[in-house]
């Protein structure tokens, strides 16, 4: 019995205090960092809060049990698209001197929209979800999600395989020089 | 932890995404706060995936990441091609199409 419990560790009181603290944590690092992303000036800066919000979303990730996802978040994410950005940002450095005077009236209306998203889609989630809990006893496994998308989600799996191919191909035949 | 917290979390990437969508007039910071968008989705579907004990949540979410990244890449040739062509990638300046 007493290995049993060993086992039921993931649900017991002391950890989903430990997971609740985690979360907090993240959550308000997370944010912080997104709004600093879209408010700064420097897009250097923004390309490094973004780094900040992904790594925040592996470990949400992590939290949830879904480590296989955490980590193709860490690589794709962090390993390829953040790079990918930096070169963006490389390429067409200086190519906007930000005239933030101009565009103040865009801005309360995008704050607004914002705003409005945020009430809307919260108020929706309380209303529909009201008490559901979380009590995931053990991480999902990696050999799992391998076979149900080679099984179950073999088609979509295939469509992405050709969008990825034809994504390739458009990206060099935009971007070459000719 | 409650399935809430995880949606409102995401919630609130989502209109940070939308503000940094509409108010942003660089097109490379247009694209990242598409990131962040595409991000929230995620954790709702990683988190509906944890409430149901399955793993169809995390294999779409994996298909998400995916499409995130052919995304971006065809994105940013297109915002090579702008700063190309017009030395600018100011959104706001693209109006060719106006009537």
């Amino acid at each position: 019995m007493a290995a049993l419990q060993g086992f039921d560790s993931l649900t017991s009181g002391d950890t989903v205090v430990a997971q609740n603290i985690a979360f907090g944590i993240l959550a308000v690092v997370m944010i912080v960092a997104a709004l600093r992303m879209v408010t700064t000036l420097n897009v250097v800066h923004a390309a490094l809060y973004l780094v900040i919000v992904l790594a925040g979303a592996a470990g949400i990730f992590i939290l949830l049990g879904a480590e296989f996802v955490g980590v193709t978040q860490v690589l794709v994410y962090i390993g390829a698209i953040v790079v990918l950005f930096l070169f963006g940002i490389m390429l067409t450095r200086g190519a906007l001197g930000e005239d933030e005077e101009a565009n103040i009236e865009k801005r309360r209306m995008a704050v607004l929209v914002g705003v409005l998203v945020l009430v809307v889609t919260g108020g929706a989630v309380l209303d529909s979800f009201g008490d559901a809990a979380v009590n995931r006893a053990a991480p999902s496994l990696t050999a799992e999600i391998g076979d149900s998308i080679f099984s179950q989600y073999i088609v979509p799996f295939e469509a992405v395989s050709v969008l990825l191919l034809a994504a390739l191909i458009g990206a060099i035949v935009i971007a070459r020089k000719d | 932890m409650l399935l809430n917290q995880f949606l409102l979390l995401a919630a609130a990437l989502f209109a940070i995404g939308v503000y940094g969508v509409l108010a942003r007039r660089n097109g490379v910071l247009v694209l990242m706060s598409i990131e962040l968008i595409l991000n929230a989705v995620n954790i709702n579907l990683v988190a509906f995936s944890a409430v149901r004990a399955t793993v169809g949540g995390e294999v779409f979410a994996l298909f998400i990441i995916a499409v995130a990244a052919a995304e971006v890449g065809v994105g940013l040739a297109m915002v090579l091609l702008l700063y190309r062509n017009r030395r600018s990638i100011d959104l706001t300046e693209i109006d060719q199409l106006r009537g």
